[in-house]
């Protein structure tokens, strides 16, 4: 018990500092448009149900924001998982993509703006959803095209490069003994090659899960966006409240805790043996 | 004498490394296994007995020649020739029961069988009270008995051992010569069993087949004639040791 508590104070520390030099330089500089006092963007995230600067409220807009998240990655690691494993998997597979895919690699998701959304312009799921009215079809309208892009571009080159490497790296013995105990190619792959590499691929999953929620604020950020935390934090520039923005930002990084806390759980309950594993 | 169960005729194997050089390291291997034989085959390092043992898995293709098993062509892994590895091959996110296991999934046995066999097998190497216990919470030597035992549960033809005490301790490695040896007695298989260590081959073995240094060759037959369970200090024990000794001396020696 005590040690919780001495842990605590230390975890404590760094933020409690932080909120004093905040709240000391708000008062110095005494100016709400450069930067606000904590209380003002406290009582913004007190209330985040409530609507704001007239584009709704802040749990609307990373709601609308995660949804994008979600299309976009659920893509990438639909795409990412399989290909990686083959690739990991097969010589030949892995020299055919390898190279061509290196191309891709360097150029930063948000380069791909322009060229997207010459591609798809404001179009949304909702032009492809057989129903056009109701809540879903509002929902619908707001994952543009061009941002699940982005997001899939984001998330699909950690998910993948790790799910390679994972796979290469799978003790060749393992295999080996799987197959003088009789296992065939497809009950190796399943039974030895995935699970040994799970690890190395939700790991990518975590990392291609930050990137994504990175890229997607950045890309509510950029010109057609109508909505999401990214755009409330641009529009709240615009029109001059900080304190929005402030709070937009600490809610950004308080769902990316969140997302990650859900992968580090998983991955110390079910990868236990990967720690001692000798 | 019992049934000839696998025959080699002029078996040789060549790698080819990436930088395209061939390297000999099986010339010419004739060799007749008897099933329930407890066979150790002896050479120095890199001479080609874990190249031997992985062709007779099915892990690595010959070059050449031929490999007959019960009197048909060997040609791929079958689980009736089952084998124990030197380094650390239990699958680390099984339990000890659930690696046990493992062979008899593949050969598609029911669920309750395949506990039950395993069980029965954990048993014998003496672990049945670690059946829930991850491998990495075992010591060395356990996990070399669970392997042991997970080849042993698909109830193999034979079972190819490559240095599977290698890694271990002098005294854990005595102590596991002995179990192996009260389990090949409660379970005969044939037994084709790889080892640097002169002790060790005399210790186990029927017949021990002395390999030459590499390209590896069948240099000389040696059969072990001491009662079970040996003793160290029996004369014999140590006349065969310094024969054997001089043999491998002379190999270094060319
Ligand atoms: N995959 C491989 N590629 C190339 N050379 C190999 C390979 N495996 C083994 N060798 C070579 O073959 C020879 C025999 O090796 P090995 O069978 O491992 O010997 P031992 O088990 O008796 O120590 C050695 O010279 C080794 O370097
Ligand atoms: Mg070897």
């Amino acid at each position: 018990m005590r040690n919780v508590l001495v842990k605590l104070s230390i975890f404590m520390i760094m933020p409690l500092v932080f909120l004093l030099f905040w709240q000391f330089m708000s008062s110095l500089i005494d100016n709400k448009i450069i930067l606000p006092a904590i209380s003002d963007v406290f009582l913004l995230l007190k209330s985040p149900n409530q609507p704001m600067i007239g584009m709704g409220s802040l749990v609307d807009n990373l709601t609308i924001s995660l949804i994008r998240v979600l299309t976009g990655y659920v893509a990438a690691f639909c795409l990412a998982i399989p290909l990686g494993m083959l690739m990991g998997y097969s010589k030949f597979i892995f020299s055919l993509f390898h190279y061509f895919m290196g191309l891709f690699r360097p150029i930063p998701p948000l380069a791909w703006v322009p060229l997207v959304l010459a591609w798809f312009g404001v179009a949304s799921l909702a032009n492809f959803s057989p129903i056009q009215s109701g809540q879903i079809y509002i929902y619908l309208r707001n994952i543009q095209i061009s941002m699940v892009f982005i997001i899939f571009i984001g998330a699909f080159f950690p998910i993948l490069l790790s799910t390679i490497y994972g796979v290469q790296n799978v003790r060749k013995t393992l295999i080996e003994s799987a197959r003088t105990l009789g296992g065939n190619e497809f009950k190796i792959f399943w039974k030895i090659l995935i699970p040994a590499s799970a690890p190395s691929i939700v790991n990518g999953m975590r990392i291609g899960l930050g990137v994504a929620w990175m890229c997607l604020v950045s890309a509510e950020m950029l010109p057609g966006s109508i909505s999401g935390v990214g755009y409330l934090i641009i529009h709240a520039y615009t029109v001059a409240r900080t304190d929005v923005v402030i709070a937009g930002m600490i809610s950004i990084g308080v769902v990316g805790v969140m997302l990650d806390t859900i992968f580090k759980t998983l991955e110390t309950k079910k990868f236990a043996w990967q720690s001692k594993y000798r | 004498m019992n049934s000839l169960i696998l025959e080699t005729k002029d078996l040789h194997k060549e790698y080819t490394t990436d930088k395209k050089r061939v390297i000999k390291a099986l010339a010419e291997i004739n060799l007749k296994v008897h099933s329930n034989d407890f066979l150790c085959i002896l050479g120095p390092s890199g001479c080609g007995k874990s190249t031997l043992l992985r062709i007779f898995a099915g892990l690595e293709k010959s070059s050449g020649g031929s490999i007959f098993y019960k009197n048909k062509p060997l040609t791929s892994s079958t689980h009736e020739i089952g084998m124990v590895f030197q380094e650390y091959s239990l699958l680390p996110w099984r339990t000890v029961i659930g690696n046990v296991s493992l062979g008899l999934e593949f050969l598609g046995k029911k669920r309750n069988k395949r506990l039950e066999t395993a069980m029965r097998y954990l048993r014998l190497v003496g672990l049945e009270d670690y059946a829930q216990s991850y491998p990495y919470e075992l010591s060395g030597g356990m996990q070399q008995r669970v392997a042991i035992a997970r080849s042993l549960a698909n109830d193999p033809e034979i079972l190819l051992m490559d240095e599977p005490f290698g890694a271990l301790d002098a005294h854990t490695r005595i102590l596991l010569q002995k179990e192996l040896l009260r389990i090949w007695d409660n379970n005969r298989k044939t037994v084709l069993f790889v080892t640097h260590s002169v002790d060790e081959a005399i210790y186990l073995a029927d017949r021990i087949l002395v390999m030459s240094a590499g390209p590896g060759t069948l240099l000389e037959e040696i059969t072990v004639d001491i009662e079970r369970p040996r003793k160290r200090s029996d004369p014999e024990y140590g006349r065969l040791t310094t024969r054997i000794l001089e043999m491998l001396d002379s190999q270094i020696k060319q």
